[in-house]
């Protein structure tokens, strides 16, 4: 116990306990809303949470990167999809009983692969981490690293990375005179 | 004083990380928008990362690695989001619609 920060452990504990109930808060948001822009900011939330455990896992480095590339790309990306699409859940066509079959066995099938998982991770023999460590995880090691024992994996996603702005553009340009659309498109010529 | 250590320890990490997974399915299973399963596929990556994450700052002997790896994960992800999202969208244009439910015919 520190003499001149009384409590600063509780208050470890209180940040932690926060991170963890952002990413699971989140995530259920994210899952359990009706409009997907509220899922959205749902992502958004439990990605906060998540670079927070990062953080308590070590890895400012990735902490930053997730916040920078989840918030910061990955979930306005996602939105203006929502925005270009109206994307609303539907109220449900099939019948009443059937939905609410099909909820009992999703959460049912859910619960089962995470409790198992769950178990499996609380009972397994874990090895001791050694003593020695090979880096010290900084971001000086993990550029080494990147540079030397992972520089192919390095080359092959940017080449995947690559690939998937060009598919990406083709596809989104690909379907844009596509005959018998129910609402008639403006003319090319006044683009 | 055990519950101070508790982020020192890694089972909560795991257990997290198979409740993310849990969530992450009910939603790819009950959704039925196609960016709402987008999305649950998005947490179904994160429960990976967390996962990695933890096995890599507890049990590694080489704590880069880990950061490498769930590097490449948020890579591929968003090369994953930008491809999905842009058939979404080509999708949207000829049914009007991204219930997967409607759509039926392959042929364009």
């Amino acid at each position: 116990m520190n003499a001149a920060f009384p409590f600063a452990d509780w208050l470890v504990l209180a940040a932690f306990a926060l991170a963890v109930g952002l990413t699971l808060a989140g995530a259920l948001i994210a899952v359990l809303t009706t409009r997907i822009i509220r899922g959205v900011a749902g992502l958004m939330v439990c990605c906060l949470g998540l670079a927070g455990l990062y953080y308590f896992l070590n890895s400012p480095f990735l902490a930053l990167m997730e916040i920078l590339i989840y918030v910061g790309a990955v979930c306005v990306t996602i939105i203006f999809a929502v925005m270009m699409a109206e994307p609303d859940e539907q109220p449900a066509h099939a019948t009443h009983k059937a939905h609410i079959a099909w909820g009992i066995v999703a959460t049912m099938i859910a619960l089962l692969i995470g409790g198992a998982l769950a178990y499996v991770a609380l009972s397994g023999p874990w090895p001791a981490r050694p003593e020695t460590l090979v880096s010290d995880g900084s971001v000086a090691a993990i550029g080494v690293s990147l540079l030397t024992t992972y520089s192919l994996a390095f080359e092959a996603i940017s080449l995947v990375l690559l690939v998937a702005i060009l598919g990406a553009l083709v596809l989104a340009c690909g379907g844009r005179t596509a005959p018998g659309l129910a609402t008639p498109t403006p003319p090319p010529a006044q683009r | 004083m055990k519950l101070l250590l508790v982020h020192q320890q890694p089972a909560i990490y795991l257990v997290l990380a198979a409740l993310l997974l849990a969530i992450g399915i009910y939603g790819l299973l009950r959704r039925r928008t196609l960016i709402g399963m987008l999305i649950s596929g998005e947490i179904i990556f994160a429960a990976a990362s967390l996962n990695l994450m933890a096995a890599n700052r507890f049990f590694a002997p080489d704590p880069a690695a880990g950061q490498i790896f769930v590097l490449f994960i948020m890579g591929l992800a968003a090369a994953e989001v930008a491809i999905a999202l842009s058939i979404i969208i080509a999708v949207y244009r000829n049914y009007r619609s991204i219930t997967p439910e409607e759509l039926t015919e392959l042929k364009g």
